[in-house]
């Protein structure tokens, strides 16, 4: 397994694959095999993707220390970047089928439609992070900071769960499996920077020697 | 002494595929593979353990009078309008209606006229059929959610049954119930809105000649996923108000609860939900719809005051603030 993730190949296959919903999208265009609500149809299944693609990116830290597979790593960014352009995707289905262009239009649904703000929220924010998103800009920023500002991702995962939880009539059921899923995954990460400190801590206290001694001698 | 200028292009040994990743990349593969058939064949296994469709299913209707009251839109697809349906009672996604239907059995069918009418009764199928001349009726469907269709619905007006039963003075509103058997239906219960599906009308309303009870489409009889065997249609009200599978009328003193306007306490949908382009829902505007059938690259178009129907029905709520009966 270990040797498959470092292979250099695996990086081409996993690209090509995650092409492959786009690729069915279009398919299905070229063939009109849209479903009665074509602007609707391709929304929602970009929405999706976007959502999946965000989900996957947000596993991988926690999958790599689980399994001990470091090698992962090596798949986030290109994971991130493929949730930045199905979300790319998504916007621009509603801006060309649902809205068909008209600004005003938009505008006001993006302040005045709870929904749609943080769908957009969700989007605005992936937009440095893919931008940061190369090795001179971990350089540039310094690793820590670049860290620091990736962690935007986790507000864009909150936000898009939200944005479909608000789009749903009343059927929540696929919102809240996804919001089970990013809980999941942020928890772990708060459990495991809990566990952190803690042996930092412990291991501060226990390198420091006792004041009181110290003072005494 | 013999210097071995080492050929840039040469391979050595360490540049070989070890074997075992060569196999995994085989092992990886074939995997791919098996879980892309294991998902296809989990998602048609529903369909395989079904087999064949058991349901009820469409039949030609004869002898339809034309309808001064058809919109001169061109219908939409009938595919379209059979497969792209809201009936919560067979699952949520707007395909799920076309494909968990086929087993509905809608015969014996019988509808109870009941509550403040001084003739009460029950009525088959048969007799729904033969009550009045049936009419193809070419109305605008527009759905809450911002989709409309234009269908050759056929049927008469609901006032033809109405004044059968002969409501009592004491008579304000009609109260509807659709069909719930979880037997027939066991994907209901995931919709999050409650069972038996009920909607009501003003009498009014009710009786205005615009009001359609409806028995077919397209020239035949209603198809499971659109309502069979018989339903309201309300051209001037958002569809939700448009009960299929009907059961039960029910002539009551004062405004019934309807399924909608119960789900998020009433301040999503209205009573009256008359088509708006002025109201918008809580979390989506009503100024435009998606016309089905238009295909992908359609512009939206503009939605009218009460559908379009503003000339037949306005007049039954003048001085109403429709903002607040929205």
């Amino acid at each position: 397994m270990q040797k498959i993730l470092s292979s250099t190949w695996a990086k081409g296959v996993l690209f090509c694959v995650c092409l492959v919903p786009i690729g069915l999208l279009v398919w299905r265009v070229i063939q009109n095999d849209l479903t009665a609500n074509p602007s609707q149809f391709l929304e929602h299944r970009t929405g999706d993707w976007t959502l999946r693609f965000v989900v996957i990116t947000l596993s991988i830290t926690p999958l790599r220390k689980i399994l001990r597979l470091p090698q992962l790593i090596r798949f986030r960014r290109m994971l991130g970047l493929f949730a930045f352009f199905y979300g790319c995707m998504h916007f621009t289905c509603w801006i060309w089928f649902d809205k068909f262009f008209n600004w005003p239009d938009m505008w006001a649904d993006v302040h005045k439609r709870p929904y749609i703000t943080i769908g957009f929220t969700g989007f605005v924010l992936m937009l440095p992070l893919a931008i940061t998103s190369t090795a001179g800009w971990i350089r540039r920023l310094g690793g820590k900071r670049w860290q620091t500002l990736h962690r935007a991702i986790y507000i864009t995962g909150i936000a898009g769960i939200i944005h479909y939880y608000w789009l749903v009539k009343s059927d929540v059921r696929k919102p809240v499996e996804y919001g089970v899923v990013v809980a999941i995954l942020l928890a772990w990460r708060l459990g495991s920077w809990i566990v952190a400190r803690r042996k930092q801590v412990a291991g501060a206290t226990a390198r420091r020697p006792e004041p009181t001694t110290a003072e005494s001698a | 002494m013999v210097i071995k200028v080492k050929n840039k292009g040469d391979l050595s040994y360490a540049d070989i595929t070890p074997k075992g990743l060569y196999m995994g990349r085989r092992n990886f593969l074939l995997g791919a593979l098996g879980t892309y058939g294991a998902v296809a064949a989990w998602k048609r296994l529903p369909s395989w353990l079904a087999g064949p469709a058991t349901g009820s299913v469409p039949r030609p209707l004869g002898n339809l009078v034309k309808s001064p009251f058809s919109a001169t839109e061109k219908a939409t697809p009938k595919e379209d309008v059979e497969t792209y349906n809201n009936f919560y009672e067979f699952g949520t996604d707007k395909g799920d209606p076309s494909r968990n239907a086929k087993n509905f059995v809608t015969s014996p069918w019988t509808v109870s006229v009941e509550g403040e009418v001084a003739k009460p009764r029950k009525f088959s199928m048969d007799e729904i059929l033969r009550l009045a001349p049936l009419e193809e009726r070419i109305y605008r469907h527009r759905c809450v959610e911002t989709w409309s269709i234009v269908v050759p619905w056929i049927g008469y007006s609901l006032n033809n049954i109405i004044n059968l039963v002969e409501p009592t003075p004491k008579a304000k509103y009609v109260a509807f119930e659709s069909y719930y058997e979880p037997k027939q239906m066991p994907l209901a219960g995931g919709g999050g809105i409650q069972f038996p599906y009920l909607e009501g009308l003003r009498l009014d309303e009710a009786m205005n000649p615009l009001a359609l009870l409806s028995v077919g489409m397209y020239g035949e009889t209603l198809p499971n996923q659109d309502g069979a065997p018989v339903r309201i249609v309300i051209p001037w009200k958002y569809g939700f108000k448009s009960a299929k599978s009907l059961v039960k009328i029910r002539f009551v003193k004062s405004q019934p609860p309807t399924t909608w306007n119960m789900y998020a306490g009433g301040s999503e949908y209205g009573f009256y939900a008359n088509v708006n382009p002025n109201v918008d829902h809580p979390r989506w505007s009503q100024a435009r719809e998606h016309r089905l059938g238009s295909g992908l690259f359609a512009r939206p178009i503009p939605t009218l005051m009460f559908n379009g129907y503003g000339d037949q029905v306005a007049s039954m709520y003048g001085g109403m603030d429709l903002r607040k009966n929205f």
